[in-house]
């Protein structure tokens, strides 16, 4: 299957079934909420002042939850009017706008003390019609444009998403540079295939030294970032030296659990002997 | 504008609405941000006027700190206009020099805890509306009128 993006445009792709999906998954649950705490991490608020934020793309909430927790007041705007339903339903505080984010914003200058958004920037980079203001340079420069008068100065905004090339990139960072943000990319896991993520740090004003651009994570992925049955495929890989693999129920394994039954007060638990876990021979 | 008298009606209406279960709505602290981002409309955008509005109260948490972070970013006569036409007289045509509680009070109440659940916002100058349903202000704009 290939990436949402490219099969329909994001209000139809997050349909009220696809909206439902998407939020009561567990896995995107955590996904999500690890990326919103590390663009929180990134935006680098000011701990001694509430900030007022945008939330970019805000879905059903999932990150808004955070956004609340974190005592944040906020503002979400999204297309699909689903997931829109969905936050509603999950009754987040901040205000909902249903705003197609390629045609800019409305928002007076200085509104917010920053910005975040999550897996969303891809979605720009599709062209659903022929007409001029489809183009995606020129909806991403209504998008970066409305958005950095939308800021207050200085101020950071963090985007999470996924690119599918260097040249997606590039564009973006292009237009963006144009629209007057410094900053640039930070990318959180460089060398892992699964754990790697792609932020956009922009920053808003500040002088030179002032503000700087975050350093991405290094190193190997943490072990909480594994799915579930990554730890389980590896586990099957441990086989013995001769290239078997290892049997699960093994004679340690009947051990323990015959262990288990005798502390649980279990009767007609049998001894344990040399015979205990071995095999019978072939003519029995 | 709305007269007087359907500005009345429309505040009846609340003490049915603070009824029903809490959802999100338009507040004021949005509103006081939000112009109109429609084509070639750049002058006299803001505020959009509510029209045929839906309220509902609903508390929130007081936290001075953030009222006072955020009165620098007010309009304020913008808010007091808005505030009086939906019926809160509660704040000074001046913005006070001096924060007192009582004060911050009123703000946060006119910015965090009225709620607009159903209605239009239109803009003063390109007369674009945008409707608000379930509290959710739909800003989608035709493709002629992509700035």
């Amino acid at each position: 299957m290939s990436r949402p993006e490219l099969q329909a445009p994001p209000e139809i792709y997050y349909g009220d079934a696809e909206a439902k999906k998407y939020t009561q998954n567990t896995r995107n649950q955590q996904i999500q909420r690890d990326m919103t705490y590390r663009a929180l991490e990134l935006l680098a608020l000011p701990s001694d002042q509430p900030a007022f934020l945008l939330d970019i793309g805000c879905g059903s909430g999932l990150s808004g939850e955070i956004l609340d927790e974190e005592g944040y007041v906020w503002a979400g705007v999204d297309i699909a009017p689903s997931m829109l339903e969905v936050a509603l339903e999950r009754e987040v505080e901040g205000d909902l706008f249903l705003q197609d984010i390629g045609q800019g914003f409305g928002f007076r200058p200085g509104s917010f003390d920053g910005a975040i958004s999550i897996s969303v920037l891809q979605w720009l980079l599709n062209a659903e019609t022929s007409h001029p203001t489809s183009s995606p340079p020129h909806r991403l420069n209504r998008f970066f444009t409305t958005l950095h008068s939308a800021l207050r100065n200085p101020s950071r905004v963090v985007l999470q998403f996924y690119p599918s090339s260097d040249d997606q990139i590039q564009l973006i960072t292009s237009v963006a540079q144009k629209a007057g943000f410094g900053g640039g990319i930070v990318v959180d896991y460089p060398n892992s295939k699964k754990a790697r993520k792609v932020f956009l740090c922009l920053l808003v004003g500040g002088g030179v030294g002032q503000q700087q651009v975050p350093q991405g994570l290094q190193g190997e992925e943490e072990e909480d970032s594994k799915a579930r049955c990554e730890r389980r495929r590896e586990r099957e890989k441990l086989r013995t030296k001769s290239g078997k693999r290892k049997s699960v129920k093994d004679k340690d394994w009947i051990l323990k659990k015959k262990e288990l039954y005798r502390k649980r007060g279990k009767e007609g638990v049998p001894n344990d002997s040399k015979y205990t876990g071995r095999k019978r021979r072939a003519v029995f | 504008m709305m007269d007087v008298e359907e500005e009345r009606l429309c505040l009846f209406g609340i003490a049915d609405c603070s009824l029903l279960p809490p959802t999100i709505m338009v507040r004021l602290i949005t509103h006081n941000l939000l112009a109109c981002h429609a084509k070639d409309c750049n002058a006299n955008n803001f505020p959009l006027q509510f029209k045929d509005v839906k309220l509902e109260f609903r508390e929130a948490d007081f936290n001075p700190d953030f009222l006072k972070g955020f009165m620098p970013k007010i309009e304020w006569k913008a808010l007091v206009d808005t505030a009086r036409e939906l019926g809160d007289t509660s704040l000074p045509l001046e913005q006070p020099e001096m924060l007192d509680d009582d004060f911050l009070k009123n703000l946060h109440h006119v910015l965090l805890e009225i709620h607009v659940e159903e209605g239009s916002m239109t803009c003063p100058n390109c007369n674009h509306v945008y409707p608000i349903s379930n509290g959710i202000p739909n800003m989608l704009l035709a493709e002629h009128e992509i700035g």
